[in-house]
């Protein structure tokens, strides 16, 4: 293992990351400004009736059942749609930029770039935006995006800001390929995590008796679902490779390390959304507490649990 | 779930999808036998609120072991939480708040958890038996009521309905005018799956846990250690381990490296660690040369040894006031700044005459001059010096029978060794002698040698464990990805209808697509006059029709 650093590539990464926290706030005001002007939906009061679906809908995420969204307006200023339209453009650019800041800092110390705190919620940022981006590409979910990015942004500010350290090389415990397979399913499923996360607290700020720019609740309900069930199992499996990494370097495959008991118990709570959703037929607000509550012990761990406790993950490397 | 639940069984009755376990309140019990009470009491822990209760009780009693220090993870800790606050340290001790994973209570919760479970699951297995090789049911009466619904015209038959159906893996049941296809039956055997691989995950942890056994030992360079209870230093069996049951290995440490980042704003931090062991796998076979290092254990028959720790043993010969060699050897010390590895050590010297002398000394790897002081200021034996803080002469207390630990000296029967000055002493470069005052003999710093801990572990649920957690993730996702839905078509002369529901959560998206595609692929027949649709799917030919209902995805 070397200890040389390429200073210069780390200096871009560092770079990078700024421009990416500019280029996420540039893209956010897009977005906003759609919310702001565009159409605004209403939900229809009628009770939604089983009714013969066609094709023309099947490519919608809520097809079965879009509410009827009524424009308020009589149409959405123009600009306001092409605000929105350069607000995907400046994500996908702010994605690259966050990517390249990713892989500069990898190549740049020649590991793999998510070893200590900074690194990895930059990843974490990346990855949100990432399941945002992929998501929108089959589901009409751009109103998400300024959320999303206004996410992405402050995680990335919170990271330059308190939790930057200097590229450099790590702990010989995190010399291990297992880091590309535990901490990289750890970030995905957090990402998607995010996502829900972001869906789940705009379905307690809508209010499906007015108007509003976001959609209806049940759709908002529905794509936070979605994204747990997705990433619920990525998560599992990285709980899982955790523990087969610390039979490799701590001599046991669980110790109830602070770390590993807010996996559990994260691991825990969203499973009991799942079954409060799946078996005890718990649906909206209920369902979507337990959803937040979960997302709290997610957060908790990849931040509090860092800062509060001493534990064996040595990547814990939070500047004091 | 995409339909509210009062729509979705809109159909008729046998149109419900039997894999729903619908959050029934237990029937309270009628009269007060105590089969009926044993019987409610059942219901109730087996049901899913219950479990779900359970559940998070679980997540909300394992919060205690990550706030609180845990004697099986850190003894040291919870001695110190003793020390600093002995009140509500006592208190924490009463409800097992430093044992909290092997705690009655929390185990309460879990096994619990694990007999609702088993409850649940053991009779749904069962039932899922029957169900895999269950027919789809008939068509309700009307199509169009179902969540999923379409008509059109055409002279779509039976026979071919029934063929395009089980083309797309429907399990395929026809009537005179009627298909009923079913498809998905894999979700509900993943489910089964997960909920079975976590009873069996709990299995092997406490099998591991009763035939396994750790334990710690510290060996320094030069020196060796043999697999048997005394070697260890901390050993920690399970119930069911004998000590004739160790693998018979045995290894002596030749060498230890650490490297350091030199410079810079990480300057210090460790790079690398590799202890060079010469190990034997059984007390006859040949020695062969084995590099440890973090995560690469070293594996004997699945007996796995690790290298946890490691700090410096710096060596002294101490020679007593009749000018004998009362001690020449390697003094372990520990490390009291893992940034430096400035360590602290106690050296005690029992063979002394007259009197048996102590030292308590601290070693700097790479020794500065700071103001009047020294200091470490890298953590590589780079300027090694030792600085000895107290000499003294007197009981060591070792033969008391108590046990002692050999990092603390007993000061109790001692005196120090002339006048304690306020300012220790310069410390000795290596080989320096420095001679003791009241005539009590003269110690040297001989060399400096490493030592490395090493945690042995033997645990034979590991593997089991992994092959019931792959199972689950398995389990997991088939039970999250797949879709239970039906269809059914219905022709009366030449009006199709055709209906479907699906009960899986939240990807009616996915499913409505599923159903546009298979509408049109059923609108797609050659004398139908509204072949103009769009066409997805194979193109039928007139396939025969199976007379059975074959199982199609298991
Ligand atoms: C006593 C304990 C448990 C009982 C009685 C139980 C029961 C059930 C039942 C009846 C289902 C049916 C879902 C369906 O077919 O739609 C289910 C699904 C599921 N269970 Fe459990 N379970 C228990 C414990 C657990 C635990 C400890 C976990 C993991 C932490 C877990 C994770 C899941 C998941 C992920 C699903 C799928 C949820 C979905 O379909 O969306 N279960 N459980």
């Amino acid at each position: 293992m070397s200890s040389q650093v390429n200073t210069g590539l780390a200096t871009l990464s560092d770079q990078l990351i700024l421009a990416t926290v500019l280029l996420y706030l540039a893209a956010m005001i897009g977005y906003a400004l759609e919310l702001a002007f565009g159409r605004v939906r209403t939900v229809a009061a009628a009770k939604r009736q089983p009714v013969a679906v066609g094709a023309s809908s099947a490519d919608v995420l809520p097809s079965a059942d879009v509410l009827p969204e009524t424009p308020r307006e009589p149409e959405p200023e123009a600009w306001a749609v092409r605000a929105g339209g350069i607000a995907v453009v400046l994500t996908w650019i702010a994605w690259a930029g966050n990517l390249a800041g990713i892989l500069t800092r990898g190549i740049a110390v020649d590991r793999w770039p998510w070893a200590n705190m900074y690194e990895f919620v930059v990843a974490i940022c990346f990855a949100a935006v990432t399941a945002f981006l992929v998501l929108m590409t089959r589901q009409p979910i751009r109103f998400l995006g300024a959320f999303v990015t206004v996410t992405a942004a402050l995680g990335l500010g919170f990271a330059v800001l308190f939790l930057h350290v200097q590229a450099g090389p790590v702990m010989p415990a995190l010399h291990s390929y297992w880091i590309a397979i535990h901490v990289t399913a750890a970030i995905v499923a957090s990402g998607l995590f995010i996502l829900a996360g972001v869906c789940a607290v705009l379905y307690l700020i809508r209010n499906d008796d007015r108007a509003s720019v976001l959609p209806s609740r049940k759709d908002l309900e529905r794509i936070t679902h979605r994204a747990i069930v997705i990433s619920f199992p990525i998560w599992t499996f990285a709980v899982i490779a955790g523990a087969m990494w610390a039979d490799r370097a701590w001599g046991r495959y669980w110790g109830w390390d602070p770390k590993e008991v807010w996996a559990f118990i994260t691991w825990v709570a969203y499973a009991a959304y799942l079954h409060a959703r799946a078996t005890a037929g718990w649906r909206g607000k209920a369902a979507i507490i337990v959803s937040l509550v979960a997302f709290a012990c997610l957060l908790f761990n990849l931040i509090g649990v860092n800062i509060f406790f001493s534990g064996l993950h040595s990547y814990a490397d939070v500047p004091s | 779930m995409t339909v509210p639940p009062d729509t979705e069984t809109t159909g008729t009755p046998e149109a419900s999808v039997a894999i729903e376990s619908a959050p029934k309140e237990p029937a309270r019990p009628v009269g007060l036998g105590v089969i009926g009470w044993l019987r409610w009491g059942w219901r109730t822990l087996t049901s899913m609120r219950t479990a779900l209760i359970l559940l998070f009780l679980f997540a909300l009693g394992s919060v205690p072991g990550s706030i609180f220090p845990q004697r099986g993870v850190d003894p040291d800790k919870v001695a110190q939480y003793f020390a600093n606050s002995p009140t509500e340290a006592k208190w924490l001790d009463r409800f097992q708040l430093f044992d909290v994973f092997t705690a009655p209570w929390y185990a309460a919760v879990y096994l619990l958890l694990f007999v609702s479970l088993a409850g649940c699951v053991l009779p749904r297995a069962l039932s899922h038996v029957k169900e895999i090789r269950r027919k789809p049911p008939a068509a309700p009466r009307n199509l169009l009521r179902l969540p999923y619904g379409e008509a059109f015209e055409g002279g779509l038959t039976v026979e071919e309905a029934a063929a395009k159906l089980r083309r797309k893996r429907f399990r395929v049941v026809t009537g005179p005018d009627w298909v009923a296809a079913e498809k998905g039956y894999l979700r509900e055997t993943g489910n089964l799956l997960f909920h079975v691989a976590l009873l069996a995950l709990l299995f092997a942890v406490g099998a591991g846990g009763l035939y396994g056994y750790r334990g710690n030992v510290l060996v320094v360079e030069g020196d060796g250690f043999a697999n048997t209870v005394a070697a260890y230093d901390r050993f920690m069996p399970g119930q069911r381990v004998s000590a004739e049951s160790l693998t018979p290995f045995s290894f002596t440490l030749k060498d230890f490296q650490a490297s350091y980042v030199g410079s810079g704003e990480k300057m210090g931090q460790p790079l690398d660690y590799s202890a060079k062991l010469s190990v034997q796998d059984t007390p006859s076979s040949a020695p062969r040369d084995v590099d440890l290092k973090v995560n690469d254990p070293l594996d004997v028959n699945g007996t796995l040894t690790y290298l946890i720790g490691h700090g410096y043993a710096p060596t002294f010969k101490v020679t007593d006031g009749k000018g004998q060699v009362a001690f020449d050897g390697p003094v372990p010390c520990l490390v009291d700044d893992q940034a430096t590895y400035t360590s602290e050590c106690t050296i005690k010297v029992p063979d002394a005459q007259p009197t048996q002398l102590g030292f308590v000394a601290r070693f700097l790897p790479s020794t500065v001059p700071n103001g009047n002081a020294w200091v470490s200021i890298f953590p590589a034996a780079v300027n090694p010096t030792v600085q000895i803080i107290g000499s003294f002469k007197g009981d060591l207390g070792l033969d008391s029978g108590q046990p002692q630990s050999v990092y603390v000296l007993d000061s109790d029967k001692l005196k120090p060794l002339g006048k304690m000055s306020a300012q220790p002493a310069a410390p000795l470069a290596l080989g320096e002698t420095r001679d003791l005052p009241d005539g009590a003999g003269k110690i040297q710093f001989t060399g400096v040698k490493e030592w490395i801990t090493l945690q042995t572990t033997r645990d034979p649920g590991r593997l089991p464990a992994l092959g019931a957690a792959a199972a689950a993730v398995l389990g997991l996702v088939l039970s999250l990805m797949i879709r239970r839905r039906r269809v059914w078509v219905r022709m009366t002369d030449r009006k199709v209808t055709v209906g479907g529901l699906t009960r899986t959560e939240g990807d009616s998206g996915a499913f409505s697509e599923e159903f546009a595609e298979l509408v049109s692929l059923l609108r797609d027949s050659q004398d139908s006059p509204d072949s103009q649709a769009p066409q997805a799917g194979d193109r039928p030919a007139a396939a025969p029709v199976e007379p059975s209902t074959g199982p199609d995805e298991e």
